[in-house]
């Protein structure tokens, strides 16, 4: 919970990570990328405040003890929800998987909540795994990276036939929030790599899930803004918007909230600090802090309210994930509101 | 930025360099120059050139990696004088096959085997559509408190700027209508007109779409800012 000025926030990050990219977790002959991908992860942690960046060392493993200190000690946060990536291609242990993160979470009850992955190349087998740790861990939710390398092949597509048979289990067992990484990516090569076309595919076909695109289809938001006007069970992950640009680039941050909250509405964006690339405390001080300065450029753009800060910063993943909210932090008069938009003619 | 002197024998760093500034990054639509992907470049008495580019991350996508250092070969392949040239992309998990590929002269596929099946071109046109719709929010802001709408507009109405000619560039590499008497609203992939009615929302779009690649453009500064340890003067963007 965090309190300022009086009001009081529900704070649920929505993307978080345990993870190892230490060297003694790489997998020989691939170091190279193993060593790339964790090494981009800290260049990304140079886009926030200076007093918060890690030495590479730290930021490659980190504690279970500093994990909790920098979220729920000072970092305001209620509710976490790890969100894993297992790159087992690069890691040998996975990069930050299911399991470790389900280890930690029950160490810690009632802190996290956890949600695993699918990858449809895995076949049958992977199905049967797939559905286990649904149950071992409770898990409400999938984080899905669809351009994981697996043997020779450099990722896969929501609209493969495959993923639809994880997707009907998914709806089977009461998977109901299916989080997709679109971002910075290393496949397809010959094609689009920020794509949400397959997004907007499935989210279609099925309407009892909801899709939440992490960092909003960055560098795209304008595919994944026009696709998700489009799509009822669409939601914003707004990871690297907060972490990656209201430090570094606010003038990009004012118009880019200002376009998710055109486009999307106050109900369809959820905050997620993306630990540990970024800490939770500067960025949920800095967004109830932050408004859309009033200035020529951004005069589209109405400020934002309190009621609708917390429903960016928790309350609208509380309602996702069925999460309890204290009743002194839920809001008075909640209302759904549709987004300003621009109705097709 | 210290220049050879061109001495008329072989090309100096500076037609190099202005060479390099026609290169784009084709999906932030500004020039390698600019965005600080330009290492080095030197050029020798003899005339003979090396260049190294950079990116963001390690893992930026190859296919742009691919468009920006072969465009960047063909660029600068193309200035007189030169003796020799030696381009690379350094710090790339596709360097070696990007590299390799572009010296060949091999296109995209080639130079991937096996794990592509299409050239770029498509790619980068959707990217250029992309550059003439925010390249249209541009012009259209310079209108705003003028009086004029957009919506009934010829180009030759617009007030002249750079905005403008930036654009009418962009709709001339789509074989869009660039002239004065066409309009200044049209679909960037069919070049028709845009409707009157539907006007407020091309200009919305196109609002988002500018807003879209100058946030990218900001994040992928900062990311090679952190990258390099550099300040924001040796990023080149002044």
């Amino acid at each position: 919970m965090y309190e300022k000025d009086g009001e009081k926030y529900f704070v649920v990050d929505a993307h978080t990570h345990f993870w190892d990219a230490s060297p003694d977790n790489w997998v020989k002959g691939q170091e190279e990328y193993a060593k790339g991908w964790i090494e981009c992860f800290h260049a990304y942690q140079g886009l926030g405040p200076k007093e918060t960046h890690w030495p590479i060392d730290r930021f490659q493993k980190y504690s279970e003890e500093l994990m909790m200190h920098d979220l729920f000690e000072v970092g305001h946060v209620d509710t976490a929800i790890f969100q894993p990536t297992n790159l087992r291609q690069w890691y040998k242990n996975g990069f930050n998987t299911t399991e470790a993160d389900g280890a930690l979470a029950e160490k810690h009850p009632g802190k996290f909540l956890v949600n695993t992955t699918f990858d449809p190349r895995e076949g049958d087998a992977g199905m049967r795994a797939f559905e286990e740790r649904v149950k071992r861990y409770g898990c409400k939710g999938v984080k899905l990276y669809t351009a994981e390398w697996y043997g020779d092949s450099r990722g896969w597509s929501l609209k493969d036939p495959e993923a639809a048979r994880y997707l009907e289990k998914c709806e089977e067992l009461g998977v109901k929030n299916v989080h997709v990484h679109k971002g910075p990516t290393i496949w397809p090569l010959d094609k689009d790599a920020f794509d949400v076309s397959d997004v907007d595919y499935v989210a279609t076909n099925f309407q009892g899930l909801n899709f939440i695109v992490e960092h909003v289809g960055l560098p795209r938001i304008e595919d994944f803004c026009f696709m998700a006007t489009q799509e009822r069970n669409v939601y914003a992950g707004l990871a690297v918007v907060v972490g990656g640009l209201m430090h570094a680039r606010p003038k990009f941050f004012a118009k880019v909230m200002g376009e998710l909250m055109f486009w999307l509405g106050e109900d369809k964006l959820i905050f997620g600090a993306d630990y540990a690339i970024w800490e939770p405390k500067w960025q949920v001080e800095g967004f109830v802090d932050w408004n859309m300065p009033g200035d020529e450029e951004l005069s589209d753009f109405p400020p934002l309210t309190v009621d609708q800060k917390k429903k960016i910063l928790g309350l609208n993943a509380a309602r996702l994930y069925d999460i309890d909210v204290p009743k002194e932090l839920q809001l008075a008069a909640p209302e759904s509101v549709e987004p300003v938009g621009v109705p097709n003619s | 930025m210290t220049a050879l002197q061109d001495t008329g024998v072989h090309a100096g760093r500076a037609a190099v360099w202005s060479a390099l500034g026609t290169v784009r990054d084709p999906e932030l639509d500004e020039p390698l120059t600019e965005l600080g992907f330009v290492a080095r470049c030197e050029v020798s008495e003899a005339g003979h050139a090396v260049i190294r580019l950079r990116l963001p991350t390690y893992f930026c996508a190859p296919n742009f990696a691919f468009l920006m250092v072969a465009d960047a070969y063909d660029a600068v392949a193309g200035v007189p004088g030169l003796t020799g040239l030696d381009i690379r992309l350094d710090d790339h998990f596709a360097s070696d096959v990007i590299n390799r590929g572009v010296a060949a002269r091999q296109g995209f596929v080639a130079s991937f085997e096996g794990e592509a099946v299409d050239e770029l071109d498509t790619l980068r046109g959707d990217f250029v559509r992309k550059a003439v719709l925010a390249g249209t929010d541009r012009v259209c802001r310079t209108l705003a408190g003028t009086g004029l709408d957009p919506a009934s507009l010829t180009l030759g109405q617009v007030p002249p700027g750079p905005d403008l000619e930036r654009l009418r560039a962009r709709r001339r590499e789509l074989g869009l209508p660039a002239e004065d008497g066409d309009p200044l609203l049209l679909d960037p992939a069919t070049g028709a007109a845009v409707a009157p009615a539907d006007a407020k929302r091309h200009l919305a779009f196109a609002r988002l779409t500018r807003t879209s690649m100058e946030a990218n453009s900001g994040v992928c500064r900062g990311m090679l800012r952190a990258r390099y340890s550099l300040t924001s003067d040796e990023e080149g963007t002044g």
